[in-house]
Order: C-alpha cells, then sequence, then structure tokens
C-alpha cells in the first residue's frame, strides 16, 4: 500500500488531518500543538498542500499514539467554527447516525 | 456440538499468548503499525471509523450456550453492550480496544472461541447450513465435513498468504441455506447414481465489484478426496492468482480469464500428483471428528401436541409459529429461527442482554444450542413443539419473535458508512426506514418471499448482487446515491441481479422499493407466484417503467 506521504497532496479548501488512537482507536485530530485532540475543534487547519504535507508527514511519524492518519477537508464557518467537511467525516466526529442498541 | 481437542484447545490459548505479547509491542512502539497490520488482521481485527473492529468466528455457524454467554460478556466488558451477526457466520464487535483486545481473546478461548482467519488474505471461516444436522432430507451432517476443513486450513502454512482472502461453504440440503454459489469454493454433498455420498464442487463464486456465480469444477469427489482436491484448487490459485491487482487478486477472477475448462484442467493435473497423499482421508479421521460432535437424546413426542393446539387460538402466536418456525428431522420437534430484525431495528444486532436470554432459552428448550445463519438471524434447533407457546412469550419479550423471517423486512445489511471505513454509503438507516414500512405483517405476509439486500459499497458485504432486490450505496459528488438491483438470488438457483437504472438518492430508497413491490403485486399471475420467480418471467423492464416513470 502506498504511504500517505508517497500519495499526491491536493486540497481544495481547509483541511485537518484525522486519525485513530493507536491503543483504543478513536477519533482523533492533529493539533497545531503536535499533539492530538479528540475534538474537532481543537484540530490545526491548513489551506494549502504545502502545509497539508508538513501536518501529515508529523502525524505519520507519530506511529506510536496514532493510526491511520489522512488529511480531510472541513468547512470553517464565519464564527471559525470548524466542522466535517463530507458526511463521512462527520459520521467519524458526531458517531453513528441512528440509534445504538444500548444507549451510551 | 463438536467437542475441540487438547490440540485446539492448545493452539488457541497459544494465540492469545503470541497476540498479547504483539499488541504490547505494538503498544510500546516495538512494532510499526505496518508490521503489526498483518498480525492484527489475522486476528480479526480492522480499524473501522470511530475504532476498531473485531471478529470473531463462529465456525459453521454453531454455538453453545457457554459460548453465546461469553460474546454476551465480550461485548458488555470491552464494548458497548452488542454485537453484530455478519453474513459469514461470525459476529462484529464494533467499539474494542487495541489494548484489551488480549484479554478478550482469552476470554473466548476459555470457551473455544478465536479470531483466527477471520480477515487476511487466507482461509477464511468455514461456514455451513445453519440448519445442519436438524434439516429433514439432509444427507448427512455437512458440519463434519466443515470441521475437516477448519482443522486443515486453520494455520496451513502454504495458504496463510494467498492473493487475496479465500471462503468455502458447504451445504448437504437440496435448498441451499449456505449461499454456496457465491463462495470461493462451494461444496454440495449429495449421492450420486451409484448411491455413492460425496461432493459437487464449485469454484470461482463470489461478490464484491465483480460478481459471478461459482461454476462446477468436478461433478463427484469422494469425501475422502475432498482435501486433496480442494488443495489442488488452492495450489493453482496460489500460484497463478494475480497478486499485483487487489480487484483481480480473487479467485473468481482467475477462473473467469482461464476459464472452467482450463482452470479444471490445471486442477486435475495437480490433484492426480497428490491424490493419493497424505491427503488421502481414511474412515477413522471421519469417525474421529464424527465422534466429537454431540446429538441430543430427542424424545418420541406427538406433531401436534395440546400446549400447540390451545395457543393456535392466539392470532399472533399463530402468526410467529406459520413464519419463524420449520420442519425438523425429527418428529415432535421444530428449527426455531430468531428474527434480529426488529422494526427499525439495526439488522442483525443482538444486545447483551439479549444474548444472555437467548442462551437460557437455549439451555431451557434447545438442549444448549444455537445457531447462526448467513441471513443475520439466530436459530434454535432442537425445540419440542410442545414448548413452542412457551418459547414465544420468552422470545416475544426480549425482541427476537418479529414474524418476519424471510419475508421483506428480513433484510441482510452490511455495518455501511456507520462504521465501516469502506463504505461510500449508509446501509443500516435504509433497513430501518424499509422495516417501518413494511411493518405490518399482514402486508408482509402478502407480498410473500422478498430478500432485501443492502450494501453501503461495492465491495458487497450485504450480498446486494443476489439480493431479490439488491441495493446497493455509491457516493456521488458528495451525497449518498443507491443502484437498485432485481432477480438476484443467493441459493440453488442463484443469480446476480440486474441493474434497473440510474441510481436514486438517499431519500427515495424506501419509495423506490415500495414502487418496485406494487409493481409485483399487481404483476404477479398468481397470489402464490414469488416476486422472484415474477421477475424471472417478467424481466425487469416492467419494474425499470414503474420506478423510473415519474423519477
Amino acid at each position: 500500500m502506498t504511504s500517505p506521504l508517497q500519495q499526491k497532496i491536493k486540497i481544495t479548501g481547509p483541511s485537518v488531518v484525522t486519525a485513530n488512537r493507536t491503543w483504543d482507536g478513536i477519533v482523533i485530530w492533529r493539533t497545531a500543538a503536535q499533539g492530538w485532540s479528540a475534538e474537532l475543534s481543537d484540530a490545526a487547519v491548513v489551506r494549502t498542500a504545502d502545509d497539508a504535507r508538513a501536518l501529515l508527514a508529523e502525524s505519520v511519524a507519530d506511529d506510536v499514539g496514532a493510526i491511520g492518519a489522512y488529511i480531510a477537508p472541513v468547512d470553517v464557518r464565519d464564527t471559525g467554527t470548524v466542522k466535517p467537511g463530507n458526511l463521512r467525516e462527520h459520521i467519524r466526529s458526531a458517531g453513528v447516525t441512528i440509534d445504538l442498541p444500548v444507549p451510551a | 456440538m463438536y467437542a475441540y481437542d487438547e490440540l485446539d484447545r492448545t493452539l488457541i490459548n497459544e494465540r492469545v499468548s503470541e497476540f498479547r505479547d504483539q499488541v504490547k509491542r505494538r503498544l510500546s512502539g516495538e512494532l510499526t503499525e505496518d508490521e503489526f497490520k498483518m498480525l492484527r488482521l489475522q486476528n480479526g481485527v480492522y480499524l473501522q471509523l470511530h475504532a476498531y473492529m473485531f471478529r470473531v468466528a463462529i465456525p459453521y455457524g454453531t454455538l453453545s450456550s457457554e459460548q453465546l454467554r461469553r460474546l454476551a460478556h465480550v461485548a458488555r466488558k470491552y464494548d458497548r453492550g452488542y454485537g453484530h451477526f455478519t453474513t459469514r457466520q461470525n459476529i462484529q464487535f464494533n467499539w474494542i480496544k487495541l489494548a484489551e483486545l488480549p484479554d478478550a481473546l482469552a476470554d473466548l478461548a476459555d470457551v473455544g472461541i478465536h479470531a483466527m482467519q477471520t480477515s487476511g488474505n487466507n482461509t477464511r471461516n468455514v461456514t455451513s447450513d445453519q440448519w445442519a444436522g436438524v434439516a429433514p432430507g439432509e444427507i448427512e451432517d455437512p458440519r463434519i465435513w466443515s470441521e475437516l476443513l477448519r482443522q486443515y486450513t486453520t494455520l496451513h502454512p502454504e495458504f496463510s498468504f494467498l492473493p487475496r482472502k479465500f471462503k468455502f461453504a458447504i451445504t448437504a440440503s437440496e435448498h441451499d441455506r449456505a449461499a454456496i454459489k457465491v463462495h470461493d469454493i462451494g461444496l454440495r454433498l449429495y449421492k450420486n447414481a451409484a448411491g455413492e455420498t460425496g461432493f459437487e464442487v464449485l469454484v470461482g463464486g463470489g461478490l464484491g465489484r465483480t460478481p459471478f456465480i461459482g461454476k462446477t469444477i468436478k461433478q463427484f469427489v469422494h469425501g475422502h478426496d475432498l482435501l486433496s482436491y480442494v488443495e489442488a484448487i488452492l495450489r493453482v490459485y496460489n500460484q497463478y492468482g494475480r497478486r499485483d491487482n487487489i480487484y483481480k487478486a480473487r479467485i473468481k477472477i482467475l477462473v473467469h480469464e482461464l476459464g472452467i475448462e482450463k482452470f479444471a484442467r490445471e486442477v486435475e493435473e495437480e490433484w492426480l500428483q497428490m491424490r493419493d497423499s497424505a491427503l488421502a482421508i481414511d474412515d477413522a479421521v471421519i469417525e474421529d471428528i464424527r465422534s466429537r460432535f454431540t446429538y441430543p437424546a430427542y424424545e418420541q413426542l406427538p406433531h401436534m401436541p395440546d400446549e400447540l393446539k390451545k395457543a393456535a387460538h392466539d392470532p399472533h402466536f399463530e402468526a410467529w409459529r406459520k413464519n419463524s418456525t420449520f420442519p425438523h428431522k425429527v418428529p415432535g420437534y421444530a428449527i426455531v429461527v430468531l428474527s434480529l430484525k426488529p422494526v427499525g431495528g439495526p439488522p442483525g444486532d443482538a444486545t447483551a442482554d439479549q444474548m444472555d436470554a437467548i442462551a437460557d432459552l437455549a439451555d431451557r428448550y434447545s438442549f444448549g444450542e444455537i445457531r447462526v445463519g448467513h441471513e443475520q438471524n439466530l436459530a434454535l434447533p432442537h425445540v419440542a413443539r410442545r414448548d413452542l407457546p412457551a418459547l414465544w412469550k420468552a422470545l416475544d419479550k426480549i425482541g427476537v419473535a418479529t414474524p418476519n423471517v424471510n419475508l421483506v423486512s428480513d433484510i441482510i445489511a452490511c455495518p455501511g458508512l456507520d462504521y465501516c471505513s469502506l463504505a461510500n454509503a449508509r446501509s443500516i438507516p435504509i433497513a430501518q426506514e424499509l422495516t417501518r414500512r413494511f411493518a405490518n405483517h399482514d402486508t408482509a405476509n402478502l407480498i410473500g418471499r422478498l430478500h432485501v439486500n443492502i450494501s453501503g459499497c461495492i465491495n458487497a458485504c450485504g450480498h446486494h448482487h443476489v439480493g431479490h432486490i439488491g441495493i446497493l450505496g455509491v457516493e456521488k459528488n458528495g451525497e449518498e446515491f443507491y443502484q437498485i438491483t432485481v432477480g438476484g438470488r443467493a441459493d440453488e438457483k442463484a443469480e446476480v441481479g440486474t441493474l434497473i437504472g440510474p441510481a436514486v438518492p438517499y431519500g427515495e430508497v424506501a419509495n423506490v422499493v415500495e414502487d418496485i413491490v406494487e409493481a409485483y403485486l399487481a404483476l404477479r399471475a398468481r397470489p402464490d407466484e414469488l416476486f422472484i420467480d415474477a421477475v424471472k418471467r417478467l424481466g425487469v423492464e416492467p419494474f425499470r417503467e414503474r420506478v423510473y416513470a415519474t423519477r
């Protein structure tokens, strides 16, 4: 499989780097402080392919902390609020769109 | 039930120890994800959208009550209190933590359950008819042969790195409940004209992005030649199967590209060199496996006990009995299917509380045995007919007595975009909406047998190609759309469905299915002409017209 760093990076708008946390698998986002957060609102938002590549490179380098890092689109509202840029990312961020058989 | 021997127990326990060490090394950074990925996959651990997913094998769909209770325990202790039964007699847990997986595996190993080869490019869980051993008219219990194949394929060094995954399914009944024609190797146990028992061997079936119905490669293979013959197939596949393109790596593509005749010749050549090798199985081996299956001590019971006569006055009970209970090979007993398709529920899910309750009911009414079918329902295989009224009340109380088995709301669905990292579109909410639309039992009964299968992407885990109505989720410009097929089926007359037209948006799917069903009701020749037979007779055009005339 091609490494994410070897893939051509093309972004069409504001983006973040997201992954899953290694020990428990939960969804996480790369922060500007070179760490990870379970909140999308903490994510570092990039707007150019070079910045996205750099953010992805440092994310992938943390192989112990995170798994499967990739660049994902986001919408940045006028208020500065960051929202997932597509349905897949919405579901990763907000959870399944159905009621779970056993409420959390 | 099958009783594992010391070798099996040692193997499973050793595997837990190995995986515990691998997880420890992964979490410490000693193993990179690239190094670890194959190891976790070989233990059934995927990464999905929200978390790791853990797939546990239920070989040939047979569970003891003790094992089901342990699955409930894993759901409760390590996951979120439920599990999802799949189309290949596995159960999946969707929220498991990698750090806790070795403990979960150890808890399962205590009762002889494992996750070996539930993923990866190897031979997967061997599946079979969920009514094996109890179906009337069955040639013999196909699980004996399933178990032989399970032992043979488990950690087989030559076939642990195949070009792609490889799936076996076996049936021994005329009516195929194991979907053998859409497996890499399908085996049909039958008696030939000379009265000998053996296998028709099919090869190259499969769904996914390139669906094929399996082709008969050999009309009759004796049981003692079974292993050598399937090994010959696996060897030819291992040698010639493509490793350069994941989409062309399954055996179905090789069989298609070579042609079944040439593929069969290659296999025959390979087979003749090894037919009389150590792989020739003598009767003692089969008898040993047979002796490890225990069967209930059935009583002599009346077909129509007083309890059943009395309960027949309750229309709710009768609706369930007619829909969800099936003839058993022993008079006075029934096979009971437990619908995991409640109205508005996710298909195939069961909570830990339901699993515990079903285990208790299996102990009380089914000699402690439960079966898992590829339609994502459970079954109690040995229920005395006198116990049906009491069992129904108990099943109804825990929500697994919806009388919709084989009806339009008995939907097969993959987890779809709600869980799966491969999916393009959601499956479960579509299934839930359809179960609400067709919640009226009288309407569903009027429609009759109709299988709706839904996949959230072209990988086809929801078997959409072989649904009478198939629904495939695709993504178009960031929106969920769904292609609709009709005329597919997964039984002994297996066929791939035909696309009826352009994909429709998420909000239209249930309307389209209603339109198709209404067209069928208007066009069927007689009330007992099944949907699938009407499509065969009419073709897809009337359904296409009905769906797209106003869209």
